[in-house]
C-alpha cells in the first residue's frame, strides 16, 4: 500500500471515533507536556542561577590563599595569608593570558556620610577591577592608577550604599567617613542585582586596594586575588599559567604543595549547578513515566480497536491485504495518534510554559532539543505499543476474522 | 476445450471444534473451464462454504491439491495467497461484508489499494466505471447504511470485479434479499458471464441454481451429483416477469 493510503486508512479511522481517539492521546499529550514543562522548569532554575554566577565578571578567575603544611601538619584553607601586592604585580607582568589583574582587600565598618550612616563592605581594588566584573559605572569615574600609586582616599559606591546615604542628591563629590578615615565619593557603580548565594552585589564600596591597606585594614596581605582570562576559551590555560607564575612567586620547589588555589568561574557555575541539573533529571523521569503510562493506554485502545475491527481486518485480508499491509496499518495508526498527542502536548507545554513566565515568578524555558526528543520518544512510544496489538491484527486468519461477530 | 481453471484432487478439509472431529470436505475432485457458471449447492454443513474458502484462497486445506489457472496452490505463502485473491479472484458474500461508515465509492477502491503491481493506473475512475457498471452510479458517496440490501450487493459485485478478476466467488449471494433484488443480482451475474468471467456461487435455493449453467450438489463434504442445466432461466426475462405481474 502506499504511503499517502496508508495515512488515510489511519487518519480516517482516528477521526470515526474522535472522543474515543481524543482520550487515548490524551495519556501522550499530558506526558509529553509534563516532560517539556518539567524540562523547561529546570533549565530555567539552571539559567537563573548561571546568570547569577555570570554576575561574579567575566572568565573570571579567582587566587584564595591556600592551606600551608607545617611538617605534615595541614592548616586549613586560608591558614597562610601571605598574598601581597608583590604577587599581583608578578601575575600582571608575567601574565599572557590575563586580561586583568586585581587585589581584593576586604574591609568593613561604619560608613557615615549624606543623610545617613551604613554599615557595609569596603573592598580594595586596582583601577581595573571593573574590566575583571564586567561592571559599568552610573555616572562618575573610577579611581585611576595614579590614585593607586597616591593612595588617594576616593571611593565608588554601590547603588544600595548611594541610595542608603544620599537618597535625595547625587553622591558624587560628596564626602564620607568610612571608620572615621574622609573618602571622596568619585564614582557610582550601576546596579548589579543580587548574587549568586543570596547577597546583595551593590551594598558595597570600591576604593584603591593601597588606600584600604593603608588605612583601614593595616596590614600588607590581601585577601585574594581576582583575575580575568583573555578568553572563556583558554580559561584552563590561564588556570595552569596562573598556578606556575604563583608557585614563582611563592618560590615553591616542585613536589611542594600549592599554597593557593586557583579557581575558574566554570568549576563555580558548575557545583551551582549541579544541583539545579539532579533536580530536572528527577522531574523528568516522574513525567517520563506518565509518558509510559500513555502509551500503555494507546495499546489498551489498540487491542479493543483490533476486536472491534476485526470483520474489518477480515474483509481488507480477503480483498488481498497482505499481513504486512494490516500490520503497517494498525502500526501507522498507534503512530499517528501518538505523534498527535506529542504535538498537542508540545502546543499545551507552550501555553503552560508562557503563563509560569509571565504570570508567576517561576522562569521556564523551553529548548529546541527537548521538543525533539519529546515527540521522537512519543514516536517511539507509539511504536513499541502499537506493534503488539498490530501484530495481532495482521496475524488473523482470513476465514476466522470474516466469521467473527 | 476451454482452459482449466480450477482443479481440485482429493481435496480435504478436517476441522477440530474441540476434541470432535469434522470432516467438512471429503475427497473432492472438482474440475471447472474457463468461462464456466457454476451453482453449488447443498444443505447447511454440506461443505460448501468450505469449498468455496479454499477456491478462493481464503483457507487451505487439510489435505489433497488444488490447482488454480494451473498452479499447485499447497506450496504458496501467505503473500502469495493475498496476491491471488487481490488479482485473481472477487468475492461475494452473503452478508455484502462492505467497510462501515465508508462511502460506495472507498468500499469499491479497497482492492486497488492492496494492488501491489498497479495495473489499474486510475483506481477512482475504475471504481466510478464498476459502479456504474453495477447500476449505482449516482450513489458513489452514499455509505451502507444509505443504501438497499441489493444496492449493498450491488457495492459487494462492483469490489469484486474491480480489479478485473478471471473468477467470481459469490457465497449465497442472495441469501439476504428478498426476490426482485436476488433476480436482480443474477441478471448482472449472467452478464458478467456473458463478457465472459468464470463465475461460481453457493446458494440454497434450487430456482436460483437454475440461472447458472452448471450444478454441484454437495452432501457431506462429498458432491453427490453434478450436471449440466439444461433449461437454464434467464435473469432478465425473468426479471420482467415479476415486473408485470407487479403491475
Amino acid at each position: 500500500m502506499q504511503i499517502k493510503n496508508i495515512l488515510k486508512v489511519a487518519g480516517k479511522s482516528i477521526l470515526k471515533s474522535r472522543m474515543r481517539s481524543l482520550l487515548t492521546a490524551l495519556g501522550i499529550i499530558i506526558g509529553v507536556a509534563a516532560v517539556v514543562v518539567m524540562v523547561a522548569i529546570g533549565d530555567g532554575a539552571q539559567m537563573q542561577v548561571e546568570q547569577q554566577i555570570n554576575a561574579l565578571g567575566s572568565n573570571l578567575l579567582i587566587i584564595f590563599p591556600g592551606s600551608t603544611s607545617q611538617r605534615g601538619v595541614r592548616m586549613g584553607a586560608g591558614s597562610f595569608n601571605r598574598f601581597t601586592m608583590e604577587d599581583v604585580d608578578k601575575i600582571r607582568e608575567d601574565a599572557t593570558l590575563i586580561k586583568a589583574v586585581s587585589p581584593i582587600v576586604r574591609s568593613g565598618g561604619q560608613v557615615i556620610g549624606g543623610t545617613g550612616n551604613w554599615s557595609t563592605q569596603i573592598q580594595g581594588v586596582a583601577p581595573n577591577y571593573l574590566e575583571i566584573r564586567d561592571w559599568p559605572l552610573a555616572s562618575g569615574s573610577f579611581f585611576t592608577d595614579k590614585d593607586m600609586l597616591s593612595r588617594a582616599k576616593v571611593a565608588v559606591l554601590g547603588q544600595t550604599v548611594a541610595k542608603q546615604l544620599f537618597p535625595n542628591e547625587d553622591p558624587i563629590g560628596q564626602l564620607i567617613r568610612i571608620r572615621n578615615v574622609p573618602f571622596r565619593v568619585i564614582g557610582v557603580l550601576s546596579a548589579k542585582g543580587q548574587g549568586g548565594f543570596g547577597n546583595d552585589n551593590d551594598d558595597i564600596i570600591f576604593a584603591p586596594a593601597t588606600t584600604v591597606l593603608d588605612r583601614l585594614s593595616g596590614g600588607r596581605y590581601i585577601n585574594f586575588i581576582q583575575a580575568s582570562a583573555i578568553s572563556l576559551q583558554q580559561i584552563n590555560q590561564a588556570q595552569d599559567e596562573l598556578t606556575r607564575i604563583m608557585r614563582e612567586a611563592h618560590h615553591l620547589r616542585p613536589g611542594e604543595d600549592d599554597d593557593f588555589t586557583v579557581r575558574n568561574q566554570a568549576d563555580i557555575t558548575e557545583a551551582a549547578t549541579s544541583t539545579s541539573k539532579v533536580l530536572t533529571i528527577l522531574l523528568a523521569s516522574v513525567a517520563g513515566v506518565s509518558l509510559i503510562v500513555g502509551g500503555i493506554g494507546i495499546m489498551n485502545i489498540m487491542l479493543v480497536s483490533v476486536t472491534e475491527r476485526t470483520r474489518e481486518i477480515g474483509i481488507r485480508l480477503s480483498v488481498g491485504a497482505r499481513t504486512s499491509d494490516i500490520r503497517i496499518q494498525f502500526l501507522t495508526e498507534a503512530i499517528v495518534l501518538s505523534l498527535a498527542g506529542g504535538l498537542i502536548g508540545i502546543l499545551l507545554s507552550f501555553g503552560i510554559t508562557y503563563i509560569l513566565n509571565n504570570y508567576t515568578s517561576q522562569f521556564a524555558i523551553i529548548r529546541p532539543e527537548i521538543i525533539f526528543i519529546a515527540v521522537s520518544f512519543a514516536g517511539i512510544i507509539g511504536i513499541f505499543f502499537g506493534f503488539y496489538p498490530a501484530r495481532k491484527a495482521a496475524n488473523l486468519n482470513p476465514i476466522d476474522a470474516l466469521r467473527y461477530e | 476445450m476451454a482452459k482449466n481453471i480450477i482443479k481440485t484432487v482429493q481435496l480435504t478439509k478436517t476441522y477440530f471444534i474441540g476434541d470432535i472431529e469434522v470432516h467438512a470436505l471429503k475427497d473432492v475432485n472438482l474440475n471447472i473451464d474457463e468461462g464456466e457458471f457454476v451453482a453449488i449447492m447443498g444443505a447447511s454443513g454440506s461443505g460448501k462454504s468450505t469449498l468455496m474458502n479454499l477456491i478462493g484462497c481464503l483457507d487451505t486445506p487439510t489435505s489433497g491439491d488444488y490447482f488454480l489457472d494451473s498452479v499447485n496452490t499447497n506450496k504458496l505463502t501467505r503473500n502469495e495467497y493475498a496476491e491471488i485473491r487481490n488479482q485473481k479472484i472477487g468475492f461475494v458474500f452473503q452478508g455484502f461484508n462492505l467497510l462501515p461508515r465508508t462511502t460506495a465509492l472507498e468500499n469499491v477502491e479497497l482492492p486497488l489499494m492492496y494492488d501491489r503491481q498497479h495495473r489499474i493506473k486510475e483506481p477512482n475512475k475504475k471504481a466510478i466505471e464498476v459502479l456504474e457498471r453495477v447500476g449505482l452510479g449516482d450513489r458513489l458517496t452514499h455509505v451502507p447504511n444509505q443504501l438497499s440490501g441489493g444496492q449493498q450487493q450491488r457495492v459487494a459485485i462492483a469490489r469484486a470485479l474491480v480489479n478485473d478478476p478471471s473468477l467470481i466467488l459469490a457465497d449465497e449471494p442472495t441469501g439476504n434479499l428478498d426476490s426482485t433484488m436476488s433476480v436482480e443480482v443474477f441478471c448482472l451475474f449472467q452478464k458478467l458471464n456473458d463478457e465472459g468471467i468464470t463465475i461460481i456461487l453457493v446458494t440454497h435455493e434450487r430456482d436460483f441454481a437454475h440461472f447458472a449453467k452448471r450444478i454441484v450438489e454437495l452432501k457431506d463434504g462429498h458432491i453427490i451429483r453434478d450436471v449440466e442445466i439444461q433449461d437454464r432461466l434467464v435473469a432478465s426475462e425473468e426479471l420482467e416477469k415479476i415486473k408485470e405481474e407487479v403491475v
